[in-house]
């Protein structure tokens, strides 16, 4: 039998596998939870903040899922880590998946931006242009 | 270990009626000696979805629009004539096959999800109120839970859900203390679209008219796979939908008892359903028009009709028996592996379908792995979200089979797993 898909190539499971930032930070300058009802994943983004307010010191992570949502918010938080609020502010899904380094069938993409997702709402509310109520971590 | 009993079907016959099935697909990924990104032969086991569609279907469809495509009812020119006659003709045929006693009890909806609706809107927002219960099982399919659930809310009746034992089936104590004066309503899944389990409907037919309620049988998953007659489950109303027996979609069945239907009021209004209009009034025509408002679904029906005669040549004993052999089949071989979790009732006492989850690996993802080797099933929860709350389970993997399934699909399903397994190690 085959190796696995390219959906599955190595960098993918080695981070679910492996996880990276994963687990709970002290004093997250913000912090957010978002779920994907249909898949069962759900996915929490803590972010600490320099004290400029806009350079992204450290990312953790925590949630449940499928091994591309989970992956996905792992490399995320190595990725942000770094960059500022407006970079993560323009992280599209093409980013993403040019992140995971592999193509994601449509009906997965939900999975892969998970984590991005939580991490704009998060954002967006700690900015105060949203409302926690009307976050959309579903789409 | 799985034991390959002869098919009581002829199934390479039957797969040649079926052009889909040589389909291949996948192919991004290498497999040993195939060469690279060659694709695979289908391997189809999504079947409680729905179901692939033989060329006699198919030709059915293909003769009524280059033959005799026309509006029903209205017309009294010739190919309008041949429509309705058609058209009408497949009411009577789906009468037949599930033993109602005849067109004025068979209603065509959109699917099984519209047959209930209509019946929850049309009956249910009349005559439901305040200190009305309608009984439910823990393993409904949204298509009703969320139907019921709703209409209890606009119309102040509770819901009350029959418990689902470990075993995956209906704990009928609960449901003979449920079952009370106060119950309208007893709506049942026929087959389990997750668990495969079989549920006793006679039985709670019986439990509902003791105490003068009516009970709704959700038979989606069981038209297409068992003998059903309506009169010895003594339905008050049955659904089921066409794209999961042979037949296209945009076709389900609403089978009601006359005499309820007589008093039940319209549920959509328009054109085809009325007899005489006035600026102030309107009546309504016969059973079952009453309730099929407007154009209705002729290709569809007529295509329906052509995929019950295809299931009864093979005869639905058959088709039960052979979705038998392959459930039990499925059910073992999976249960081979103690990663493996399979719910619902044992093999030998279930419909042919397995959901199941393979320890530490998401449904997504093995569903993912399998697509990558052809096999296409079902990952997600189903329709069935309260239920995988209750198994704990966010979704599950759930492989289906029909008529053209063979104990060697069923392998290269097993052998899919096992490559998950591997890469997930
Ligand atoms: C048990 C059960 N009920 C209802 C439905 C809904 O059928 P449809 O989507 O055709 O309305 C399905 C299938 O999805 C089912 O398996």
């Amino acid at each position: 039998m085959g190796m696995g898909s390219d959906m599955y190539r190595q960098q993918i499971l080695d981070h679910y596998k492996n996880p990276r930032n994963k687990g709970e930070m002290e004093e997250p300058t913000f912090s957010h939870t978002g779920e994907n009802p249909s898949c069962g994943d759900t996915i929490t983004m803590q972010v600490r903040l320099e004290d400029d307010g806009e350079t992204i010191e450290f990312v953790a992570f925590s949630g449940d899922g499928c091994a591309i949502s989970q992956a996905s918010a792992s490399m995320l938080s190595e990725r942000l880590q770094g960059t500022t609020l407006s970079e993560l502010e323009e992280m599209d899904t093409d980013d993403v998946t040019e992140m995971l380094g592999v193509d994601i069938s449509p009906m997965r993409i939900k999975c892969a931006v998970l984590a991005r997702q939580v991490a704009q709402d998060g954002a967006a509310i700690y900015e105060g242009d949203l409302d926690v109520d009307e976050t959309t971590t579903e789409e | 270990m799985g034991v390959q009993e002869s098919y009581p079907i002829d199934v390479a016959a039957i797969r040649e009626d079926f052009p889909i099935l040589d389909r291949k697909v996948g192919g991004d990924f290498t497999v040993p000696g195939e060469g690279e990104n060659d694709d695979l032969p289908l391997v189809y086991l999504d079947n409680a979805a729905t179901s692939q569609t033989p060329r006699q279907v198919v030709d059915a469809i293909v003769d009524y629009y280059y033959g005799y495509n026309s509006n029903v009812h209205r017309g009294i020119h010739h190919l309008s004539q041949e429509a309705s006659v058609a058209y009408e003709n497949a009411h009577d045929r789906v009468a037949e096959f599930v033993n109602a006693d005849g067109r004025e009890e068979i209603v065509f909806t959109k699917n099984t999800t519209e047959a209930i609706n209509l019946v929850a809107y049309a009956w249910g927002l009349e005559e439901l109120g305040p200190g009305d219960t309608v009984v439910l099982t823990e393993m409904e399919h949204h298509a009703s839970l969320v139907t019921w659930q709703q209409i209890a809310k606009k119309t102040g009746a509770s819901v009350e859900y029959i418990r689902v034992d470990d075993e995956g089936r209906l704990d009928m104590e609960h449901a003979k203390e449920l079952i009370d004066d106060s119950v309208k309503m007893v709506s049942v899944v026929h087959v389990s679209n997750t668990l495969g389990t079989i549920n006793p409907v006679a039985e709670l037919a019986d439990m509902a008219h003791e105490v003068g309620a009516y009970i709704f049988v959700d038979g989606a998953q069981s038209v297409p796979t068992r003998p059903v007659d309506v009169k010895d489950i003594d339905a008050d109303f049955f659904a089921f939908s066409g794209h999961k027996m042979l037949g296209p979609t945009g076709i389900g069945v609403l089978y009601g008892k006359e005499e309820i239907l007589e008093d039940t009021s319209p549920y959509l209004y328009g054109g085809e359903m009325i007899r005489r209009v006035t600026y102030e009034e309107s009546t309504w025509e016969d059973l079952p028009w009453k309730f099929e408002a407007g154009t209705p679904v002729i290709e569809q029906g007529i295509a329906l009709h052509a995929a019950i005669d295809y299931l009864d040549d093979i005869g639905m004993e058959n088709v039960q028996k052979h979705e038998e052999l392959l459930a039990e089949y499925a059910y073992d071989r999976l249960d081979e592996f103690d990663d493996i979790e399979i719910y619902g009732p044992p093999g030998d006492d279930r419909g042919g379908l397995v959901a199941f989850n393979l320890d530490g690996v998401h449904a997504h993802d093995l569903s993912s792995i399998l697509n990558d080797h052809a096999v296409a099933v079902r990952a997600g929860d189903h329709c069935t979200q309260p239920l995988h709350d209750k198994l704990g389970a966010a979704a599950s993997t759930r492989a289906s089979f029909y008529i053209y399934n063979t104990y060697e699909e069923i392998d290269k399903l097993v052998d899919a797993v096992d490559d998950a397994r591997q890469l997930f190690a």
